[in-house]
Parts: structure tokens; C-alpha cells; sequence
């Protein structure tokens, strides 16, 4: 837990929010007729791609938790599958559970579909690039003083960012002020996004402000 | 003095009921009223004069001979002057465009339901809102108004149509015959009950005035909306009657001076979803079509209907039958009406009619003569006694009627300043009142909360300190200053207020009240303020202790409360709770999640947590001792090992099990405004194609609501359960909802009174067995499982009743709301240990999200009036209103009830949770509506402040007044714990 692991860190979510920058004003001047409002379903998809991409790229060149041990290239391929499925999963259980809170169940089945793409690739893609297809140490992030090393912090202090921003980002919804950016699910993906730029820029402060206290639970 | 928590949360909650009574006469001002009630003929002001005496002091001579008002409930304006009109109403266009009718949009004031309307078109009064409230009834209306003059007068009235009238107006009708609109699902028969009379009474010379009232539109707008293919044949065959009055009547009009008169109108108009009670355009915008042979010299160039308001019908009508205006009418004549009369008539209608209104607004008003409509009337009547003085000197130069139009104009411009200004009288609040009930109110609440800490703690009790206000100089300087205040505003203000009109006794003993509240809360405070001095680390320990689900709690609580004050959280409150609920299960999943795979290492490391776990197992299976057997007697080891066997997997699954339960129920009944045109499960299933579907379903809700209660009661109430869910389902077929298996056509109709009085039965039955039960247990001090058996019965009784008072459909919220209490108790609460304090906020989220689950909303229309004609011959205002109630409010009701079941199962490992449990609940009640009463205060004026925001006071209130005789039943419960504790 020394400056350079924060140093690091801070390059990794730099790049992080530099993706979804990427994903809102390179689209505009390729494409016609892009905006975020009017194609939103367009820009789920960019977006999500790019903060993906961003992730692996990271995994491949900071390697947040180094394995100890060396792995053949067979049981890498193997990782990748597991890691496909675990992806495709999040987003079905995202999915599930973005019904559950009163989504449409037929109609407008795509918007679901693509903003559970979005919330998996802003937290189940991160959970695979760090910590890998473990379902264990998933658990022990994250729960209470699971976290135990920074990269474990800014995981933690992304995920509930994101979710919670989706979650603030329904409350305009019933609002009658017949607003675009109030259909589904355009507020909400806005939420998830602020919430997750606004978790990549807290962590590496947040983890710098309580770097002593961390330290010492870490141990 | 040491008070039990409980006990004070429920004498908290008590005077808080007495705050908001007060809050809430101020806030719903009375409508302006005529104190004399009736006004009687020799009232009627002469013609001015000036010098020479007139010699009109006479009402004028009617205008019409014969008077037919065809009112049709929920006619829209476009239904007449729209595109819809145009094509099914061809009679009535070609009647409009020749220009022998007066067209109008009359504006209907909200609240838009029936019984308000028909009085303020017959009084021409704007009934206040709290008139909604004695909608569900219909007493006599013993205002002055135009039905009642016409008796009077000895005209002779027919009815025929909507019984409100008959109720409204007993023994005025010398012929009647009223329909219920019992059955809303008929639109046929309700209106052919009135038509069939039309031929024979039309061909009859021996009335005066017709009233028909149609509820047929109505009907179907309720069932299928504005836009379904019923309307048209509708609006056709209304077309057709009204026809045949026209011809019928033209045919007779052998006087062209004093012809019939024919008075089209609508009640309330019907929003996009079909209903009404709200303020949008489509609701509160009414035909209103004059149609007489009096109006045929009219230029035939069709022009848009003017807008006016539906109390001008009222002058309009009794000047036009030659009656007196009703005493406490706020209307003004149409001048269009009596364009065709002499200067001098018109002038003296125009008199009448301002008279009436000036002499109500001395009525009202203190400063009445600075008014600007009665100075102008003033002055126009001193003119109107110099155009008399010309008149009858014999001058009919053309000065005159020059100054006859001036005087006409002079005479309407004052009548629209008069009418304007008693309107706005209707919305005059009267803060006064509002401020000594809303500070009651909040003293209560502050009370509640800074007793909180204590309240909590172990003890459950609280040092009220209730000495120091007696004895204190503040006390009595406090009480001094109040009561000059009192004088001070009562002797000044230039309303009346209510509080000023009580007795001078109960205003102090009210002031006392507040000054000794305020110096208990004083004190209370300054002992915290030094008690939080000297352990302040202890303080910020305690937050930290918070977990995530105490967090949760708390917000989602503020954060509802906080979304109040936007109208449209109002209207789609439902959204919230179900929100809140569902981000609550997924919290305990996630909790329940942790437990299962992060406690297997830490077993490792302690084996006392081990050891202490089984224990409470232990004690858990006790308690369920009584369900376990009951599943063993019935040979269902099987499922019982198979539980045992994979808890951990059903444990984990259940939350996620509650979240699809939840889902499920969300389509059931769409409320709310935005979301309400989506097709919803339950219209669905209502409908009369789909009654072996319905019918199923009834039979299996009521079977598994068998199943899943009877496992606690005693033989004796689980015998009485069965025959009582068997009387619902007879009730049902009977009532035309379900069918029996053996029998696929309907026979006919009745309102299944025996079935429905025998299920009353067994209700009670069952509740008497359970209080005896309690009884015995308080009497005999050890028997506790005679009072868990006890308030389980009662529990299960209320399940009874509500099964019968439901709309069928939503036995499958029943059902849901059972099989949820029954995984939450038997799995969630069970692995998870939460305090009482944090089961009953889970409980009263899940009561709220049933609240709505149910199909409530925050709109008056959403009540579900029929449950209080369940198994009664006719209206009988107590039951009926008890009866609504409970069915609106049985959602918070039984999860509350349960509530108390399980805690009271509680009480052997923490003998407070109990009084816990109530104290909670009334701080959770009691900062809704605090808040929500400072929130209207401040948004008195606001645009939808009837149509949104007070009907969610009446919501809230009557939770409230709900939540308090439920405080006082856990306190009833508790004390009875307390009692036995001490033996
Ligand atoms: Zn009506
Ligand atoms: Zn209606």
C-alpha cells in the first residue's frame, strides 16, 4: 500500500473515465445523427464497449493483483471463457433484477437489456479484470472490511458508486415534466454513468485520504 | 414519571389525532353559506325606485312553462361539441349550428364526483371538500336550492335517474324512480329504467319540471375509458332521447311567448383513463346546452361555447321558473337567457340576482361594502331607480334604452365581480386554526422524538417530566401569552375562525395543553443537552454500530417523506414504496447472502458464536412449535424435512422469492395518473368474458389463504374459517362475480345480503373466540400460548373479512400479502435477527407497498365505496364507513396486526419488543404526517392543492387516526406483558 500502488491506480482510472469521455464525443463527429438522447441505445453500446476495452487493457498492462503462480496458456483460455459467462450472467441477473423493479417485462426490451450491458460492464467487467472469475473473493470484497488492497478500495468504491447513481437516476421518472432524458432508460444509464465517473475520481482520493487507517486493516 | 414506551407512543399518536382534527377544520373551510337556510318569498327585494313608487315588488313571471334538465353523468364537453359529438350527437349539432340553442362549457369546480356536482348545479353553491367525504352517503340536502323552491312554489317535479336525487331531495318528487348505481358494471338497464318512463310522461300535461338523470356513459367510462367503441352507441341513443324530448315538447308549445325549456348538461366531464374526482381539463369541463323555441330569433351563426360556470345554472333555472335564487348561490344569471325580454324585466332579473349576491356577501364578508362588485351594484342600482323614474314617466326615447344597455352592462360587470369574490371566499383557509393544530401536531412529534433514545433502550421507558411545567414560572408565562394571543387574533381577524367559535374553556384548556407540552419538551431537551455533554464519545460509537440496512431504513423513510413534496411523487407514490421494498429485499438478500458464505469461516475461529446460534435455534423452533405440529398432524413430514434439509438454499432463495411476488402483484391494479392507461391484470379479469378464469382464481386464493392461516388457530376458529371462506365464495356467485363448477350460466343478480351476513358471522365468531382467548390469557397469568393463539385468531378473523370485501380480484393480493408474512417470519427473520425497531419499519413498508398493491392511489376516486354495501340491505352510514375503511386501509392494517403476532412470539427472548414494536410505529407514522402538514401549509396556494394534495391529507389523516387505534392495542397487548412480569 505505497504511493506508487495509488499512483498506479490513479493512471488506471483516469483512463477509466477517459473512456467514457471517448464514448460521448468521438461518436458524434464519425456518425450522423448521433445524441445521446435521440439514439440512446446506440451510445449504451459504445459506451459500454469502450469501458470493457479500457478494463482489459488495464488488466494487461497494470495487473492489479499479480497470481503467484504461473498459469498455462490452456488454463488462461479457460479464465477468458469462465470470465465470457460470468459477464453474460451479470447481465441476465441485471437484467432480472431491473425488472423486478417495475421495468417492462416485453416491451422495450432492448433499452433493458443494454443499460443491464452497461451497469455489468461498469461493475461485473472491473470485478472480472481485478479480482478474476472468482466468486468467493467477490463475496469478501465485498462485504464489510473485505477490501484488501487498493485496488480492492476502488473496486468497491466504483461498484456501489455506479449502482447507486442507476439507482438515484429512476427517481425523475415519475415526474411529469415530459422531459427526453426522462424515458426509460436514459435518466437512469445518465445515473449509472455520472456514478461511476464520479467513483473513478472519489477512490483514488478517498483511499489517499485514509491510507494510514487502510494500511493497518489490511495487514 | 415513568411512562411505558409503548404507552407513550400511543398517547402521543391520541393528541396528535386531536391536532390534526383542528389542522384539518381549518384547512377544509365550510363552503359559504346563507345562515337563514331557506329563504322564503317575502324576502324578495322591490325594483328600485326613485321618488314615485314602483308598483313591481312581484318576482317576474317565469320564462318557461315546462323545464327538462337531461342530466347525463360524465358528459365530457367534446362529447357533444367535439368531433365525438358531431358524429354520434347529430340531433344536437343541427340544433346548436341552426342557432336555437345557448351552448356553453360550464367549468366544474374538483372535486368532480357525482353528489357535489348535482348540489352545486341545484344550490348553485361550490361545495367545500370535505363535501366528498359525505358522498359516500347521501343525506338530505337542507341548503336552499332550486328543487326546494320549486315545491314551494307548488310546481310539480318528476324524477327519474340516479337515486342520489331521491336521497338528496326526499318527498320533493311527485313521481320518482331511482336507480342504484350498485352494479357499475351494467350501462344498459340504468338507463333504460329511465327511458321507459319518458313516453307516458311526455305524453302527460301534469308536471312542470322533469329531471332525468343518465348513468350510463358514466358506467362504461369507468369500465373501458373515453375511447372505447361503447361510447358512440351511447352518446347516440342519448341523442335520440333527447330528440324525442324536443318533438315532444315543440309539439305542445302552443304559446311562443312561454315556451319549455330543455337544459342539456353533464355532472363532471371523465379524464383520459375514464374516471373523474381529479381537476384536469377533461374532468372538470361540461357540455351545458340550452335548448328552447324562446331562443330561435337568435342570429343562426354558430359561435364557440362560452365559458361559464356551473354554479350559473342554479339563478339561471330559478329565475327562469319564476322562483327565488337561492339564498347561498355564488352564480349569476346568463344574460343570454333573457336577451329577449323587455329592458325593464332583463333589468329587474339583473337586480334579483345582484341583490341575493350582496346580501350573501354581508353574509361572509366583515368588510363587505369595500367590496368592488358591491360598490358597482350600488351605483347601477341607483341608476336602474332614475331609468325606472324616466320608464314610468313615459319616455321611450332612444336615451332610454342607451341607457338600458349601459345599465346592462353595469349590472353584469358587478354580478361577475360578486360571483368572483364569494368564490374566493370558498378557498379562504383559516391559518389560525390550522396554526394551533399544526403546532400541537408538532410538539407531539418532537416529543416522540427525542424520547427516542430512551424509548429504545432496554427498559422501554421513558422519565416524562411531568412535575416541572406545574411548577414553573415559564409554564404560566407561557400560558398567559397564548391566551393574549387568543384575544387578541379572535377579537381582530376579519374571518371567522373556527377555533375563535369554540367555547372559551376548550380553546384554554387547548392552550394549557400547548404550553405544558412545550415546557416538558424544554426540559426534556436541556436534560439531553447535558447529559450528551458529559459522554460524548459514547455518541459517535453508536453510529458507527449502524449497518447498512439501518441506513437504508432510515433513508428510504426520509427520502419518502421528503418526496411529498412534489405533486407528482403524490400521484405516483405507489412507485416509491415499490421501490423502497424491493431495494429492501434486495438488502436482506444480499445480507442473508454474507451470512451463508462469509459465517462458515468465522465458525472456525469461535465455536461460542456456534453454540450461542443453536441456542436461539432452539428457542425459534419453540415458536414454531405450533405451525410444525400442525404439519405433522397433516402428514406433510415430507415438506417439513425437505425444509430442514435445504434451509439454506431456501433461505437464500426467499428474498428473491418475495421480489417475483412483488412483481407479480404490480400489474394486478395499475394506479396512480401517468402510468394508469396501461392494461392492468385486474380489468382483465373483471370482465365479464373472463368469469371461469376469475372464478378459479377466487377458489384457489381462498383455498390458499385457508392453508396458509389456519396453522396457528384452534380448532374451533379454523373450522369457522372454512365455512366463513366458503360463504365468500357463495357470496361471490351470488353477487354475479364468480361462477359455481356445477352451474355455467348466471342466474339472476341479487346482492347476496344472507351470504354476506353469514360470513359476518363466522368474522365475528372467530374474533370473539380470539379476544376471549386473550382474555384468558390475562386473567390466567402463564398461558402464553392462549394469547399468541388469541391474537392470531383475531389476525386470521380480519384476513376473513377482508376476503369478503375485496374486489374479487384481489384475493390474490391476500394471498401474496400471506405468503410473504409467512417467508419473512419462517426464513428471513429467523436466520437474520433484527431488532423490534427494525421489523417494524420493514413491516410498515410492506403495508404501504399493500396499500397500493391493492389498487389504491392518492385520488379520492380510487376508494372502493361498494365493500360498505356488503351484506346491507341499504345505506347505513356507520357500518358503510367502517366497512370502506377498512378495505381502503386493510393492507398497513394486517401487516400491522401481524406486526404484533410476531413480536408478541418475540416477547420471551426481549420482553420489550412489544413496546418497541409500537413505539416505532408511531414515531414512523407520526413524521409523515408532521411533515405533510407543514408541506400543504406551505403549498396553499399551489395549483393542484385540491386536486392532489388534499386528498392525500384525508389519506393521511385517516392513517393516522388507523395507526392510533392500533398503537393503542399494542399498548393493550404490552401492558397485558407488563402486568404479567410483575406477578
Ligand atoms: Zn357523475
Ligand atoms: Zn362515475
Amino acid at each position: 500500500m505505497d504511493e506508487t500502488e495509488i499512483r498506479r491506480l490513479s493512471v488506471g482510472h483516469v483512463l477509466c473515465g477517459l473512456a467514457v469521455l471517448f464514448s460521448l464525443c468521438v461518436p458524434p463527429l464519425l456518425l450522423d445523427e448521433f445524441s445521446l438522447l435521440g439514439t440512446h441505445l446506440t451510445w449504451l453500446c459504445i459506451c459500454s464497449v469502450c469501458v470493457v476495452t479500457v478494463n482489459v487493457l488495464l488488466r494487461l498492462t497494470l495487473k492489479p493483483n499479480p497470481s503467484t503462480k504461473r498459469s498455462s496458456f490452456a488454463h488462461k483460455v479457460n479464465k477468458l471463457k469462465q470470465s465470457g459467462l460470468y459477464f453474460f450472467v451479470s447481465c441476465l441477473l441485471f437484467h432480472g433484477i431491473i425488472v423486478l423493479y417495475g421495468a417492462p417485462l416485453i416491451e422495450s426490451i432492448w433499452e433493458t437489456f443494454l443499460f443491464a450491458v452497461l451497469l455489468s460492464s461498469f461493475t461485473t467487467s472491473r470485478c472480472l479484470c481485478i479480482l478474476g472469475p472468482n466468486f468467493h473473493a467477490w463475496i469478501r470484497v465485498f462485504s464489510k472490511d473485505g477490501a484488501m488492497s487498493v485496488w480492492d478500495h476502488s473496486l468497491q468504491i466504483t461498484t456501489i458508486c455506479s449502482i447507486v447513481g442507476a439507482w438515484l437516476g429512476a427517481f425523475p421518472i415519475p415526474l411529469d415534466w415530459d422531459r427526453p432524458w426522462q424515458v426509460w432508460p436514459i435518466s437512469c444509464s445518465l445515473g449509472a454513468t455520472f456514478g461511476y465517473v464520479v467513483g473513478l475520481l472519489l477512490a483514488p482520493f478517498w483511499i489517499y485520504w485514509n491510507r494510514k487507517r487502510l494500511t493497518y486493516k489490511s495487514r | 414519571m415513568k411512562v411505558g414506551a409503548s404507552v407513550l407512543a400511543c398517547c402521543c399518536l391520541l393528541i396528535q389525532v386531536l391536532g390534526l382534527a383542528l389542522f384539518l377544520r381549518g384547512f377544509f373551510p365550510l363552503p359559504v353559506r346563507s345562515q337563514a337556510r331557506k329563504s322564503s318569498i317575502s324576502e324578495i327585494p322591490a325594483e328600485p325606485w326613485a321618488g314615485k313608487t314602483s308598483n313591481w315588488t312581484q318576482l317576474p313571471h317565469p320564462l318557461f312553462k315546462k323545464v327538462v334538465i337531461v342530466l347525463i353523468d360524465a358528459l365530457r364537453q367534446d362529447f357533444v361539441f367535439g368531433v365525438k359529438g358531431k358524429e354520434h350527437m347529430r340531433y344536437v349539432t343541427q340544433l346548436i349550428e341552426k342557432g336555437s340553442t345557448l351552448s356553453y362549457i360550464a367549468m366544474a369546480t374538483a372535486p368532480t364526483v357525482t353528489m357535489p356536482r348535482i348540489k352545486a348545479l341545484m344550490t348553485g353553491t361550490i361545495p367545500g371538500f370535505i363535501d366528498i367525504v359525505v358522498n359516500l352517503n347521501s343525506p338530505e340536502l337542507l341548503e336552499d336550492n332550486v328543487i326546494w323552491q320549486a315545491k314551494q312554489a307548488g310546481k310539480r317535479i318528476v324524477f327519474y335517474g340516479d337515486d342520489t336525487w331521491i336521497k338528496l331531495f326526499p318527498k320533493h318528487f311527485v313521481e320518482s324512480d331511482g336507480t342504484t348505481s350498485f352494479f357499475v358494471s351494467d350501462f344498459t338497464e340504468v338507463d333504460d329504467n329511465v327511458t321507459r318512463h319518458l313516453d307516458d310522461v311526455l305524453k302527460r300535461d301534469d308536471w312542470d319540471v322533469l329531471v332525468l338523470h343518465y348513468l350510463g356513459l358514466d358506467h362504461i367510462g369507468h369500465l373501458t375509458g373515453p375511447h372505447s367503441h361503447l361510447i358512440g352507441p351511447k352518446l347516440y341513443e342519448m341523442d335520440f332521447v333527447l330528440k324525442k324530448i324536443h318533438s315532444a315538447l315543440s309539439s305542445k308549445d302552443e304559446d311562443p311567448s312561454f315556451p319549455s325549456l330543455i337544459v342539456v348538461c353533464g355532472d363532471h366531464g371523465m379524464s383520459e383513463a375514464g374516471s373523474h374526482g381529479g381537476s384536469s381539463d377533461e374532468e372538470v369541463q361540461t357540455p351545458l346546452v340550452l335548448i328552447s323555441s324562446a331562443f330561435q330569433n337568435k342570429a343562426g351563426t354558430f359561435k364557440e361555447p362560452e365559458i361559464i360556470q356551473q354554479t350559473d345554472l342554479a339563478p339561471t333555472l330559478a329565475l327562469g321558473l319564476g322562483l327565488p335564487i337561492s339564498r347561498s348561490s355564488l352564480g349569476m344569471l346568463l344574460p343570454a337567457v333573457v336577451e329577449h325580454k323587455t329592458f325593464r324585466e332583463q333589468l329587474r332579473f339583473f337586480h334579483l340576482n345582484g341583490y341575493q349576491l350582496c346580501k350573501l356577501l354581508k353574509e361572509n364578508l366583515r368588510a363587505y361594502e369595500k367590496d368592488d362588485g358591491v360598490e358597482q351594484f350600488k351605483k347601477a342600482e341607483k341608476l336602474h331607480a332614475n331609468w325606472i323614474k324616466l320608464y314610468l314617466e313615459g319616455n321611450t326615447s332612444e336615451v332610454l334604452t342607451n341607457l338600458g344597455r349601459k345599465l346592462i352592462k353595469q349590472y353584469l360587470e358587478a354580478l361577475q365581480k360578486l360571483s368572483a369574490s364569494l368564490s374566493k371566499q370558498v378557498v379562504e383557509y383559516d391559518i389560525y386554526s390550522m396554526t394551533v393544530g399544526a403546532i400541537i401536531t408538532l410538539e407531539m412529534f418532537f416529543l416522540l422524538l427525542i424520547c427516542v433514545p430512551s424509548a429504545l433502550s432496554s427498559k422501554a421507558e421513558f422519565d416524562l417530566p411531568l412535575a416541572s411545567p406545574i411548577f414553573s414560572l415559564f409554564f404560566y408565562m407561557t400560558c398567559l401569552v397564548l391566551a393574549a394571543v387568543h384575544v387578541i387574533v379572535c377579537t381582530s381577524t376579519e374571518n371567522m375562525c373556527f377555533f375563535c367559535s369554540i367555547s372559551w374553556m376548550m380553546a384554554m384548556a387547548i392552550m394549557v395543553l400547548i404550553a405544558a407540552l412545550l415546557c416538558v419538551l424544554l426540559s426534556v431537551l436541556g436534560k439531553i443537552i447535558l447529559k450528551h455533554k458529559s459522554s460524548n464519545e459514547k455518541q459517535s460509537s453508536s453510529m458507527s454500530s449502524w449497518s447498512e440496512l439501518d441506513l437504508l431504513l432510515l433513508v428510504g423513510t426520509l427520502g419518502h417523506v421528503l418526496s411529498m413534496g412534489a405533486s407528482s411523487f403524490i400521484e405516483e407514490e405507489h412507485q416509491t414504496w415499490y421501490f423502497l421494498i424491493n431495494t429492501l429485499c434486495l438488502a436482506l438478500s444480499q445480507e442473508m447472502c454474507r451470512k451463508y458464505f462469509l459465517v462458515r469461516k468465522r465458525n472456525k475461529m469461535n465455536t461460542s458464536d456456534l453454540e450461542y446460534m443453536e441456542q436461539t435455534d432452539v428457542y425459534i423452533n419453540e415458536i414454531y412449535d405450533a405451525h410444525k405440529k400442525e404439519l405433522k398432524e397433516e402428514r406433510l413430514s415430507i415438506l417439513e424435512r425437505f425444509i430442514k434439509d435445504n434451509e439454506k438454499w431456501i433461505a437464500l432463495a426467499s428474498p428473491g422469492i418475495i421480489l417475483i411476488c412483488c412483481r407479480l402483484l404490480r400489474p394486478l391494479n395499475q394506479t396512480g395518473v401517468q402510468w394508469m392507461h396501461r392494461s392492468d391484470f385486474g380489468h382483465w379479469l373483471t370482465s365479464s368474458e373472463h368469469k371461469p378464469e376469475l372464478s378459479f382464481l377466487v377458489g384457489t386464493c381462498l383455498v390458499m389463504i385457508f392453508v396458509l392461516i389456519q396453522g396457528k388457530c384452534s380448532l374451533v376458529s379454523k373450522v369457522a374459517l372454512m365455512f366463513g371462506l366458503l360463504g365468500v365464495y357463495c357470496y361471490r356467485a351470488t353477487i354475479g362475480h364468480v361462477l359455481y363448477p356445477w352451474q355455467q350460466d348466471t342466474k339472476d343478480i341479487t346482492k347476496g345480503i344472507t351470504e354476506a351476513r353469514f360470513v359476518y358471522i363466522f368474522v365475528l365468531g372467530i374474533l370473539i373466540t380470539g379476544i376471549k382467548d386473550l382474555l384468558k390469557s390475562h386473567m390466567m397469568c402463564a398461558d402464553y400460548k392462549a394469547k399468541s393463539m388469541g391474537l392470531w385468531e383475531v389476525y386470521s378473523g380480519l384476513v376473513l373479512l377482508a376476503a369478503l370485501l375485496f374486489r374479487p380480484h384481489n384475493l390474490v393480493v391476500l394471498v401474496f400479502c400471506l405468503l410473504i408474512q409467512i417467508i419473512l417470519t419462517m426464513f428471513i427473520w429467523k436466520i437474520l435477527k433484527y431488532d423490534a425497531a427494525q421489523i417494524t419499519f420493514m413491516h410498515y413498508w410492506f403495508g404501504q407497498a399493500f396499500f397500493f398493491f391493492q389498487g389504491n392511489s392518492n385520488t379520492i376516486s380510487t376508494v372502493d365505496i361498494s365493500a360498505g354495501f356488503v351484506g346491507l340491505e341499504n345505506y347505513v352510514e356507520i357500518p358503510a364507513v367502517l366497512l370502506t375503511a377498512f378495505v381502503t386501509y386493510s393492507g398497513p392494517l394486517l401487516w400491522s396486526m401481524h406486526l404484533l403476532c410476531y413480536l408478541n412470539g418475540e416477547i420471551n427472548k426481549t420482553s420489550t419488543a412489544v413496546a418497541h414494536g409500537c413505539f416505532s410505529y408511531a414515531i414512523i407514522r407520526s413524521l409523515p404526517v408532521t411533515v405533510y402538514i407543514l408541506l400543504v401549509t406551505g403549498f396553499r396556494y399551489h395549483l393542484f392543492i385540491w386536486s392532489v394534495f388534499s386528498p392525500k391529507l384525508l389519506y393521511e389523516v385517516i392513517h393516522l387516526v388507523i395507526s392510533a387505534g392500533i398503537c393503542v392495542t399494542f399498548t393493550v397487548v404490552d401492558k397485558n406483558q407488563v402486568a404479567k412480569s410483575e406477578h
